[in-house]
């Protein structure tokens, strides 16, 4: 008999069943509350070309909301992949997008854009997506040399550190530039704080086709990552390509962020917090970690916009704000409960 | 099966080994004994690719070099001398890990004879009952056996264990010990193992290679190696007066 390591189908199911619940429950609840039923025949209708029965806010539901929870719910995901996944590369529960820096050096690009406003004609937003990846590779490029030049078995001291100083050094780039952007301070900072307002069908599309190929690659990993997790010794001497794994992930996590960044901007604590409290349900074996941590990360971060958008309404917090607030304190919970475990 | 020559590593101006050159022969079980900071241990990380070293290593006269991670893998096993690990991972999936060099791809579940290795390897390490067990509720001890059960499950033609019995008390040691006498007369394969106890190195080695200040002192069967004149030199102590001192305090009025 062959035994799987992975998730029953039936749990995907199950898991599939509740995002799409939470998302649904996300789209019909806001400022101007649409009843769940025609919140599900708007889409139904809109998906099929059908017409929209009298007396129905389409435009709300399918061209304000939709997108907007389809976007929270994929950057969610990416997030926290990015962060299960550099939890086990790099040992440490404490690694995420932002520990290797690549949040950060994304966050310079889109910065600087906004506030010189640079643009793609054709493509609201372009101009930030499209600097925030170059700025993302760019950074990535810079940590790598400046690991390799240090320590050519890449340790994971050596990059933690080495994210750590880049992030500082990309801060005070990105507090240059809002010293200099005058007219454009606010749109600066509001999107450092991380907003997810005026996503569109596009953005939800490129979030679907990076996390889709980026996805894949890290999943694939998922057997090296939990040798990586037990140790970079011994996934060496079990056989695995310790340095070419490293190097493929690496920059799979750091395109997939990139991308998120210039959507969202800088969402923090989805990527430290969700894997975190998804272990502790499935245990430390990628092959469940990685898929459940998408999963949740979904879900909390289709709920996290729900809560900005409605605790203030009409005024809209930054997700930013709340994912911090909410995620902080979990992990201030969940740290001082496993060391007291702990003895 | 193994041959290293003119073998050397160096930390910066460092030299911690100079010019080692050695054959591992079938059957054959290689003490590598010697002080501390005599290199033993630098031989390890040599042939696990941890340590960047000069010279060549041959395992059946290829260059380790220009083999693969897995292909290595697949034909030696390499026990680390202490694992610390970071997350909750079970006995059985850390075991597991063991077979990861003969996987075909990344989605393909474990096989029969995956399982048959995992099997043989929990019931000769004894952990059969804590198979299901977190590895960080673990004693010391029944982690170090852990790694051990993963490297046999690797199924390699050549064990390298560095201090394999560190962390074990007198009564593993000896089973450990035993254990690995047991795999090396039903396998017919070779085991290197780096101790500090030389006794252990006496009573269980065919071979010995004797190591100080990274240099390569002796090589060959383990009574001629390890004798009381040379161990007097390395270890600037008579070892066997030590040891024979150590034995009377058993000795009953």
């Amino acid at each position: 008999m062959k035994k799987r390591e992975g998730f029953s189908p039936t749990v995907y199911i199950l898991s599939s069943l509740v995002t799409l619940a939470v998302l649904l429950l996300c789209v019909s609840a806001g400022s101007v509350r649409v009843p769940l039923r025609d919140t599900v025949s708007i889409i139904w209708n809109s998906v099929l070309g059908l017409p929209i029965p009298e007396g129905m806010s389409k435009s709300i539901v399918f061209f304000v909301r939709l997108p907007r929870v389809i976007c929270a719910g994929l950057i969610g995901a990416s997030l926290s992949l990015c962060g299960a996944a550099m939890q086990g590369l790099l040992r440490n529960p404490l690694a995420d997008g932002s520990t290797l820096g690549i949040s950060s050096g994304a966050s310079i690009g889109a910065v600087l854009a906004l506030a010189f406003g640079f643009s793609i004609p054709g493509l609201s937003g372009g101009g930030v997506m499209l600097t925030a990846i170059i700025f993302a590779f760019a950074s990535l490029m810079v940590i790598l040399t400046l690991a390799y030049s240090l320590d050519f078995s890449l340790s994971t001291n050596t990059i933690i550190l080495i994210g750590i100083v880049f992030s500082m050094f990309a801060g005070s780039i990105v507090s240059l530039v809002i010293t200099f952007s005058d007219e454009h301070v606010k749109t600066v900072v509001f999107w450092l704080m991380g907003s997810l307002s005026g996503s569109s069908f596009l953005n939800a599309l490129i979030l679907l086709v990076t996390l889709a190929v980026c996805g894949t690659v890290i999943l694939r990993f998922s057997r090296e990552l939990n040798a990586f997790a037990i140790g970079e010794d011994n996934a060496r001497n079990i056989g695995v390509n310790v340095r070419l794994v490293k190097q493929i992930v690496l920059v799979a996590v750091s395109a997939l962020i990139g991308v998120t960044v210039s959507i969202g901007g800088t969402i923090n604590f989805v990527g430290l917090v969700i894997p975190h409290m998804t272990r502790m349900v499935t245990g430390p074996n990628h092959k469940k970690l990685l898929p459940a941590s998408m999963f949740s990360g979904a879900v909390f971060l289709m709920l996290a916009d729900l809560f900005s958008r409605v605790i203030l309404s009409p005024k809209e917090l930054p997700i930013g704000v709340v994912t911090s607030f909410v995620g902080s304190i979990t992990f201030v919970y969940i740290f001082y409960s496993s060391r007291r475990g702990r003895g | 099966m193994l041959e290293a020559r003119n073998l050397s590593v160096r930390y910066g101006n460092l030299s911690v080994l100079d010019d080692v050159s050695f054959k591992i022969g079938k059957k054959e079980w290689v003490m590598i004994a010697g002080p501390n900071g005599a290199g033993k241990s630098t031989i390890v990380n040599a042939v696990s690719g941890g340590a960047p070293y000069t010279g060549v290593l041959l395992f059946e006269g290829k260059d380790l070099r220009r083999l693969k991670p897995a292909e290595i893998a697949r034909h030696i096993g390499i026990l680390a001398q202490s694992s610390h690990v970071g997350y909750s991972f079970t006995v059985e999936e850390i075991i597991k890990l063991g077979r990861y060099a003969y996987s075909k791809g990344a989605f393909s579940p474990i096989s029969r004879k995956d399982e048959e290795y995992i099997e043989r390897a929990l019931e000769l390490t004894g952990l059969s009952e804590i198979r299901r067990q977190s590895v960080l509720t673990l004693s010391g001890g029944e982690r170090q056996r852990t790694f051990l059960a993963q490297v046999l499950a690797q199924d390699p033609e050549l064990l390298i264990l560095d201090e394999p019995t560190n962390h074990l008390d007198l009564l593993y040691q000896k089973s450990t010990f035993e254990m690995i006498k047991t795999w090396i007369e039903e396998t017919g394969r070779s085991v290197v193992s780096v101790v500090h106890d030389l006794s252990l190195a006496k009573a269980y080695g065919t071979h010995a290679l004797l190591m100080n200040k990274g240099r390569l002192v002796a090589s060959g069967a383990v009574k001629e190696v390890l004798t009381r004149e040379r161990l007097g030199v390395v270890y600037g102590m008579d070892v066997y007066d030590w040891l024979s001192s150590m034995l009377s305090q058993w000795q009953e009025d």
